[in-house]
């Protein structure tokens, strides 16, 4: 067993469980692949694709937040308030648009980022009242509606369109993660985060700049909820100021089941976007099953799905790290 | 005239001061912020000293200040649970489902009704234990553990009711919300016994301080014969009690149950609430009047605002920097 975990690169719980998240994406792309005809076609592929970008950008920046044992709340709300911006200033220019909504969201992480260093206030208690205020933003700037895209200005062709065959939402997705395994795997930033999360303390003392690593996860974090609150309104052709409830969930659900550490210190992006990916295919699988007539779940099923899944992956990553510190 | 300078003792400083004034804005603030939101509102806010502003506040505050006990419970032995407004739903969903004999054959309503009481609350407070077990068998954070049920538990009861709104009629279950008892409200009574239940566990019984010895040190707690794991695991317990307890009065006051919305955010306002009043986030104090001073100052700043012509949205703002200031300032005054 040990050999055999050795050969796939294993060292410890950690990659253990991102060695299992990538498994299982592959056993449930075949699975599809061999029980339904149109699992691989194209059609399915891209819209699947089109559709979970916006969800795989925010665990990419939660993914970098809880690395450094923190997390951020407020990913839903901002996404929100950043749909509604860029549906309020795509009149202008389609540009205007998504640097707005970025803008929007990078203005949530940054004070994310100010409450949590220079306030010394916990992420979980900062987050969750700046998603309250982004809400409430949002609310207060869409006049309680959803704001209407304009289209003339090509700002939907950011969400709807495709570029070399993809669309173009998975490319801007794709670009971002990796820009994220650079940072975090390649630059030396990526090992201040990783050793802050281990201990801030230690990190301190040994001279890295703490808060300003951690200001630039939860800038991060903001401005890819930003970026996927753009694409949401470019998709649906409307900012919606009340969308994005308990993303900020599904996005640490992914974040868990691939295979990052909760305590922060540990984690793979590219695990990340594989829990990400993988949460979205049982759904797509389970539309499937739907399709075929065997069975009939209704929407209602998939949280109670999402949710048993998060529970066995929770247990698993609990009593990995279990054996893990008694070896 | 000759000043004669007398060099004041001054032991830590010129610190001293600000930070005496943070430990009093953190001990007091929330009551002074209480007195100051009901001074304001009776200069400013038409019909503010009436039965019926009255009534229409501490109803709305009832459902808070019930589900903000039980997680004061929990935040007080260093956990968190995410899980409450689900439960709400869930047995928000289960309890006209029984008086309404979805289950089985009703022959007596009285008995009915005293199920769908019941019931519920057990259920809520088995879900609780549930958060509790991945606390303590599995050593999961209480905010992984009790996100499962927080995102699978508004499932169950969207599954159960097939997402549609149950609209009843039932004026012996309703009575929870709609009833009074010595012309106060059923559901106030109810805050007030729940609260005060809690205030004097905390204070007179073993188990009250055991909650505290396990929040402000785990290690010290176990090693001083502290039941770290039954502590726990009644508190996650008593939590899912109280907002099952909590669901059942939302529906009974709508006369509907919608599994959709019932707790929607609770978590959010109950934790609100905790830290609002005084509770440290991290554990090992719980203050339970604090708690419930927590939840009316933040239901007094939304009815100043909303009674003022102020927009919901803004209220939730303004409640977002409530929460942190309140935070901040409880932070500061406790690191002296």
């Amino acid at each position: 067993m040990q050999t055999i975990l050795r050969l796939f690169l294993v060292k410890n719980a950690g990659d253990l469980a991102r060695l299992g998240v990538i498994l299982a994406l592959a056993g449930l792309i075949l699975f599809g692949a061999l029980r339904y005809d149109n699992f691989l076609s194209p059609y399915n592929i891209l819209s699947f694709l089109r559709y979970n970008s916006m969800f795989a950008l925010i665990a990419l920046g939660m993914a970098f937040v809880i690395i450094t044992g923190g997390i951020d709340l407020s990913v839903g709300g901002t996404a929100a308030m950043a749909s509604v911006v860029a549906a309020l200033l795509s009149p202008y220019h389609w540009a205007a648009g998504l640097i707005g909504g970025m803008a929007a969201g990078f203005a949530v992480g940054g004070l994310n980022g100010f409450i949590i260093t220079k306030m010394r206030i916990q992420p979980f208690i900062a987050t969750l009242a700046t998603m309250l205020a982004a809400y409430g933003t949002g609310l207060l700037l869409a006049d309680n509606q959803s704001v209407s895209v304009s289209y003339d200005t090509g700002f939907t062709v950011i969400g709807q369109d495709d570029f070399l065959g993809f669309p173009i939402p998975a490319w801007i997705a794709l670009g971002a993660y990796i820009l994220g395994w650079l940072v975090l795997e390649k630059l030396p930033i990526g090992r201040h985060i990783l050793a802050i999360g281990d201990g801030e303390a230690t990190a301190g003392l040994m001279g890295l700049k703490v808060e300003r690593a951690l200001a630039g996860v939860y800038l991060a974090s903001g401005t890819l909820a930003g970026l996927a609150g753009v694409i949401l309104a470019s998709q649906f052709g409307a900012g919606q100021p009340t969308e994005g409830v308990g993303w900020e969930l599904f996005a640490i659900a992914s974040v868990v089941v691939g295979g990052t550490l909760l305590s922060g210190g540990s984690g793979s992006v590219g695990a990340t976007l594989a829990g990400a990916l993988l949460l979205a295919m049982v759904f797509n699988i389970l539309n499937f099953e739907n399709g075929l007539g065997w069975i009939s779940l209704s929407a209602y099923w998939q949280s109670v799905i999402r949710g048993a899944f998060l529970l066995v992956v929770v247990v698993l990553q609990a009593k990995l790290m279990a054996r893990h510190r008694s070896t | 005239m000759t000043t004669i300078e007398t060099p004041a003792p001054q032991p830590s400083g010129a610190l001293s001061s600000s930070s005496r004034l943070l430990t009093l804005a953190s001990r007091y603030g929330t009551f002074v912020a209480f007195l100051a939101l009901i001074l304001f509102n009776v200069v400013v806010t038409p019909n503010f000293l009436s039965l019926q502003t009255l009534n229409v506040n501490l109803t709305q505050v009832a459902t808070i200040v019930i589900v903000a006990t039980g997680m004061t419970l929990v935040i007080a032995t260093g956990g968190i649970d995410l899980s409450v407004g689900s439960l709400m739903a869930i047995a928000g969903a289960l309890a006209p489902m029984i008086f309404m004999g979805q289950f089985w054959q009703v022959d007596s309503m009285g008995i009915a009704v005293a199920l769908a009481f019941l019931l519920p609350v057990v259920v809520a407070g088995l879900f609780g234990l549930f958060n509790g077990f991945l606390v303590t068998r599995f050593s999961i954070q209480p905010i992984i553990a009790t996100l499962v049920l927080f995102i699978a538990g508004r499932g169950i009861a969207q599954v159960m009711t097939n997402g549609n709104l149950q609209v009843f009629k039932n004026e012996g279950f309703q009575f929870i919300a709609l009833g009074r008892i010595a012309g106060i409200p059923a559901q106030v009574v109810l805050m007030i016994a729940v609260a005060a239940a809690a205030w004097a566990m905390i204070r007179y019984t073993v188990i009250g301080r055991q909650i505290i010895a396990v929040g402000g040190n785990e290690k010290a707690a176990r090693l001083a014969g502290v039941p770290v794991k039954r502590v726990k695991l009644f508190v996650y317990m008593v939590s899912g009690a109280l907002a099952g307890i909590a669901g059942l009065i939302v529906v009974a006051r709508n006369s509907a149950s919608d599994a959709n919305l019932v707790g929607l955010g609770m978590e959010l306002d109950a934790i609100a609430a905790v830290a609002v009043g005084g509770t440290l986030l991290t554990g090992g104090r719980a203050n339970i009047v604090g708690t419930v001073l927590g939840a009316l100052v933040i239901q007094l700043v939304r009815y100043t605002l909303l009674a003022n012509g102020v927009p919901d949205a803004a209220a939730l703002i303004v409640k977002a920097g409530l929460i942190v200031t309140a935070v901040f300032i409880q932070q500061r005054a406790g690191r002296h």
